[in-house]
């Protein structure tokens, strides 16, 4: 006969190895992982330093907006600005280089753009109440848009004093590795011991568990909405500047449909899009497996048409295999 | 002395009055059975004393103190707590944050609050063991039996040393054996002097645990007696109209 104490003092006492595979991450990452080892016996090419570099680089990118999306869908939301986000930021950061102003300075007001695209989300969202899919797919349109307006739709490849600072910042290397990746680095674990350890992170999720449940708490839900869509935003600017320092160079379709990647990373890595779900590591490994996925289609001599494909396929079965997980349950 | 005393509650909602002159008290440690039929009020008497609205007339005194309701939180600092009918609960989070949820325990770490699981974990197990309930803090709410729900809801009212826990409809959907457990969970409310007024239209739930019931139709206060005293024809008969008072 167990008594009460132990009962509730009882915790599930797991395996580390069953704790491993009971994280929807790590399947993503053995699935990454098979795929990189299959295309390094049946490819010369994917195994070179250039080829890796190129795929670390490449991932960073959207991975790094995928973190901020994973904070936005794990609160019951979604962002399709994001990719508007991306020109926007950019298209500052390189008007006001190209003006002569100084990297910081440019970069600085570059960030504020995107903190005010996400604030202006998450304040029509949180206290209009319009539904986020409307909101930001109205923002997808509008910001794209002011980004053609401020750049008169022409190419900006010249960025001023610091030219060269941006283009390491976002295209250089350290120790072989690319920069961005080290961003990636920096902002996955922040935002890890963010959801995990503090109160905005455990609000995070709660407001995706149910919303009206952490309102009767006491919850600020409204505030904290209109914090998680700016953080989004704020990991689109960043991702906009390295960007921007990558290519050299800024168009107006820079970031286009990058959104659907960037959401297929978040839920293939474990974020649920009913809410209340997502880690920003799985987030990484989702980014990771796209974008070799994408980099074999390359290298095996298929058509990249068949990008969008992939990716449209990867969300939609994400979602029906969680449907499938809750309908077991 | 009494806990909880209201006089003369009167609430308006435009030409609509939907309390009139009601008073009532409770006692420490009394459980109070709140019926009455759909739209009697019984809601709105619950949403005034959880300062979700204050009432057009008449006056609240919490032990013989007049308190005014402005906002939840400030009923909630008289220390009046409310089960609500859907429980309020994240079903992706665990016990032990549920039962904190909006009043994390932190710690600090370097210039970082942190959430200290281990205190709230061990709290919430300490709560779960005056309830006598078999909840584990750790396990997802998810995963977890009506009754285990009900538990932490309970659980988290109790965090805040509770004086009046309102507890709308706990027993409206969930199954008999279930039904048992929350009315233990009521039961030990009471036992550590807790005053407890219980909103339901299940007449056998209220007179096993209720004290004392008080019945609401049309906006006014029909009868408050001793459940000894009363019997559920009576009740039914109160609420329904066909004994005008008791």
């Amino acid at each position: 006969m167990t008594t009460l104490d132990e009962i509730i003092g009882q915790s599930e006492h797991k395996s580390v190895l069953s704790r491993i595979t009971g994280v929807p991450a790590f399947w993503v990452f053995l699935a990454a992982f098979v795929a990189c080892l299959a295309l390094t016996l049946m490819t010369d090419t994917f195994a070179t330093p250039r080829n890796l570099f190129n795929v670390t680089r490449n991932f960073a990118f959207v991975a790094i907006i995928a973190v901020g999306m994973t904070a936005v869908i794990a609160s019951g939301g979604i962002d399709l600005s994001v990719g508007s986000t991306v020109v926007l930021t950019a298209m500052v950061i390189s008007i006001l280089m190209a003006a002569g102003y100084s990297f910081a300075l440019s970069a600085f007001a570059a960030i504020c753009a995107a903190l005010a695209v996400g604030a202006l989300n998450g304040v029509l969202i949180a206290y209009a109440g319009m539904p986020p899919f409307v909101v930001t797919l109205g923002m997808l349109s509008a910001a794209r848009s002011l980004a053609m307006v401020l750049s008169n739709n022409k190419m900006i490849y010249e960025f001023g004093p610091d030219h060269d600072l941006l283009l390491w910042l976002g295209g250089g290397s350290t120790f072989g590795l690319p920069h961005p990746l080290y961003a990636l680095v920096v902002l996955t674990l922040v935002m890890s011991f963010v959801f995990r350890w503090t109160r905005w992170g455990q609000y995070v999720y709660a407001i995706g568990g149910n919303e009206s449940a952490a309102t009767l708490s006491g919850i600020a839900v409204k505030r904290q909405k209109v914090t998680i869509y700016m953080f989004s935003a704020f990991t689109a600017g960043l991702a906009g500047i390295l960007m921007t320092g990558w290519l050299g160079s800024v168009t107006t379709n820079l970031g286009q449909s990058m959104e659907l990647a960037v959401i297929a990373a978040a839920v293939i890595g474990g974020a649920n899009l009913a809410g209340g779900e997502g880690t920003a590591l799985g987030a990484v490994v989702g980014a990771l497996l796209i974008e070799v996925i994408r980099n074999s289609l390359i290298l095996l001599g298929i058509s990249t048409f068949w990008q969008g494909m992939f990716i449209g396929t990867f969300i939609i079965v994400a979602v029906a295999f969680d449907r499938f997980r809750s309908h077991r349950n | 002395m009494s806990r909880l005393t209201m006089t003369g509650i009167t609430k308006n909602f435009g030409a609509i009055r939907a309390l009139s002159d009601v008073s009532i008290s409770v006692a420490p440690g009394e459980v109070l059975g709140l019926m009455g039929d759909n739209g009697a009020g019984k809601s709105t008497l619950v949403k005034i004393i959880a300062g979700n609205f204050p009432p057009s007339a008449g006056d609240i005194r919490i032990d013989d103190k007049p308190v005014f309701f402005h906002r939840p939180v400030d009923a909630q600092r008289e220390g009046v707590e409310v089960v609500y009918q859907d429980l309020a609960l994240c079903n992706n989070l665990t016990a032990a944050s549920n039962v904190f949820l909006g009043r994390e325990t932190t710690r600090s770490l370097g210039p970082f609050r942190v959430i200290d699981y281990p205190a709230m974990n061990q709290r919430a197990a300490e709560l779960f063991k005056q309830l006598k309930s078999e909840t584990r803090p750790r396990d997802l709410v998810r995963k977890m039996s009506g009754g285990q729900r009900q538990a932490v809801a309970i659980a988290r009212t109790l965090l805040s040393e509770p004086k009046i826990v309102l507890m709308d409809e706990p027993t409206a959907a969930i199954s008999v054996r279930q039904v048992v457990e929350v009315l233990d969970l009521i039961r030990r409310l009471r036992d550590r002097g807790i005053s407890v007024v219980l909103v339901s239209h299940r007449m056998p739930d209220v007179f096993a645990v209720a004290d004392r019931i008080a019945v609401l139709r049309r906006g006014s206060l029909v009868a408050s007696k001793a459940t000894a005293l009363s019997s559920p024809e009576e009740v039914t008969g109160l609420i329904t109209g066909a004994i005008e008072a008791a």
